[in-house]
């Protein structure tokens, strides 16, 4: 899923300073899940805007709304009733989330999380990255572990010089992708097919041809 | 003969080769990497020239390896694959050529969190392997990587990196196969204090013949003192530095360290031109170029040969 988190609390109010009706909008998928943007955040964040805004001896108007996917113009559409009533409207969706706002509504709308990456749950409270979208998977040929994403260098054919006691020369806290896909393929008995050479990425998949898209003829 | 490389013709002869590095200077100070060169220049057969190291801005190795050039030496360029693209490389790689350099290394790089700019973005668009494959097919095919001919193609000598020391041990030699079936020419190792593990590496390289088909270059590194073999031990990435290191310099007061490293080094060279499979040495004397000539004369190695 796409993992995100709370910016700081005083970047939010820099953003909403001028205004005093605020929408501020939830999404009900990934930041969700990894508590960064779902309807008990949007609560969250509500208050402490509020009580900020006391602070200041201000008062402001939040409506809070956590809709279903953010990222889908059918459940964006929902807000479609607030927004004649406020002057801005702040997302705490992922960055998908806040440009379909901001593509449907003639509003200012700011984001209230950085989104971070592709990750999975590792343990409770804990997401790491596993995935860069690279557009031409090949966890098929490295055990099912990516070395595009959890290398720190991206190498395709094996581990650098820097591998310390099994962990990247960045910090002891990462794993090394390749120290992790070699015990993978020994444990599988496939040890041999980490000398096939992998050719050096065609990136335009990844990114590197310009903005992605998909068009699937048989839904659109 | 592949190239002009004065490497490659000593090592053809069936010379034990020896190179070293200069590390260019953190700003345009061209004289002093012809004083570092100057001090290395009669006891090796190619001088290496950084690349960035440490992930820290400095003079290019192409413009301090132009310098060399100039001196009527041989450099060895370096190039990281941290801080180009795929098109930067071989435009380098046809300048470098152009200016006279015909050998280079291919290396992945200090991660950009070492050095002093941190925020960069590290670009790691190929890897080690795939840059050897790109700089051997320029060479032997005169093809870009894109698959263009190449009008006038640079003839590279081309080496690589190997660190028998690195997690896990039991790749390190699968890891050397792959850059060898990429074209590799010859290999300069890591640094070596644990010559157990070393030669327990290079018996692998042997027994599957690759050996024949690469000149590896041991690493040498002097200890200057005791703190920096600590320094080697705790803080440097895929460093192996054993405890007996540690204690025999522990063993000698703080003046004699320097040159207890020295004969260190030279112990470790002596034992090591008697393992096979060892085409050469790289000495790596850290800021201590001027003591190099010591290690190339005490390990018998001077004169080099005329090629």
């Amino acid at each position: 899923m796409i993992t995100a988190e709370q910016k700081p609390l005083q970047e939010i109010i820099g953003y909403i300073a001028p205004y005093d009706k605020i929408l501020l909008v939830g999404c009900n998928e990934c930041v969700t899940v990894c508590a960064a943007g779902g309807r008990k955040e949007v609560g969250l964040l509500a208050s402490a805007l509020h009580l900020n805004s006391l602070k200041q001896g201000k008062t402001i108007d939040i409506k809070e709304f956590t809709l279903e996917r953010q990222c889908d113009p059918e459940y964006v559409e929902e807000i479609v009733s607030y927004i004649g009533d406020v002057d801005a409207i702040v997302s705490m969706a992922c960055g998908c989330g806040v440009q379909t706002i901001a593509s449907r509504y003639n509003v200012p709308v700011f984001p209230a999380v950085n989104t971070k990456f592709m990750g999975a749950s590792i343990s409770q409270g804990v997401w790491a990255e596993r995935c860069q979208g690279c557009g031409d998977c090949m966890l098929g040929i490295t055990g099912g572990i990516c070395p595009v994403a959890r290398c720190s260098k991206s190498l395709l054919n094996g581990p650098c010089g820097g591998t310390s006691a099994g962990q990247c020369e960045i910090s002891a806290d990462v794993d090394c992708a390749w120290r992790l896909i070699w015990e993978r393929l020994v444990e599988l008995g496939i040890q041999d097919r980490y000398e096939e050479l992998n050719a050096a990425k065609d990136w335009r998949p990844a990114g590197g041809g310009g903005p992605r898209k998909i068009i699937r003829e048989d839904l659109a | 003969m592949k190239t002009e490389s004065r490497l490659e013709k000593v090592l053809a002869a069936g010379h034990i080769a020896v190179t070293s590095e200069v590390g260019p200077p953190r700003g345009c100070g061209v004289e002093i990497v012809k004083e570092k060169a100057n001090m290395i220049k009669d006891h090796v057969d190619g001088i290496n020239v950084t690349d960035n190291q440490t992930a820290m801005v400095r003079m290019s190795s192409i413009a301090g390896g132009a310098i060399i050039k100039q001196m009527g030496l041989d450099p060895i360029i370096q190039m990281v694959s941290r801080d180009r693209n795929r098109l930067a490389m071989q435009a380098d790689i046809i300048g470098a050529y152009s200016l006279g350099i015909n050998t280079m290394l291919c290396l992945s790089g200090d991660h950009p969190k070492f050095g002093d700019h941190p925020t960069a973005k590290p670009v790691y668009d190929i890897d080690s392997v795939n840059m050897i494959n790109m700089v051997k097919n320029m060479r032997d095919e005169g093809k870009f990587q894109g698959g263009a001919d190449i009008k006038n193609p640079p003839k590279m000598f081309v080496g690589a990196a190997a660190n028998p020391f690195a997690d896990p041990f039991e790749l390190r030699v699968m890891r050397l196969a792959k850059k060898v079936a990429a074209g590799v020419d010859f290999i300069q190792t890591q640094c070596i204090f644990n010559l157990d593990k070393f030669e327990e590496w290079m018996q692998g390289v042997v027994d599957r013949g690759l050996h024949e088909k690469v000149a590896i270059l041991a690493g040498i590194t002097p200890m200057k003192s005791l703190g920096m073999a600590r320094y080697m031990k705790n803080k440097v990435p895929g460093m192996d530095v054993p405890d007996e290191v540690i204690k025999r310099l522990e063993g000698v007061s703080k003046e004699q360290q320097p040159e207890e490293g020295i004969k260190m080094a030279i112990e470790q060279m002596e034992r090591l031109k008697e393992c096979k499979g060892v085409a050469g040495f790289h000495i790596m004397a850290i800021e201590w170029e001027e003591r190099v000539h010591e290690l190339v004369e005490g390990a018998g190695l001077y004169p080099r040969p005329q090629v």
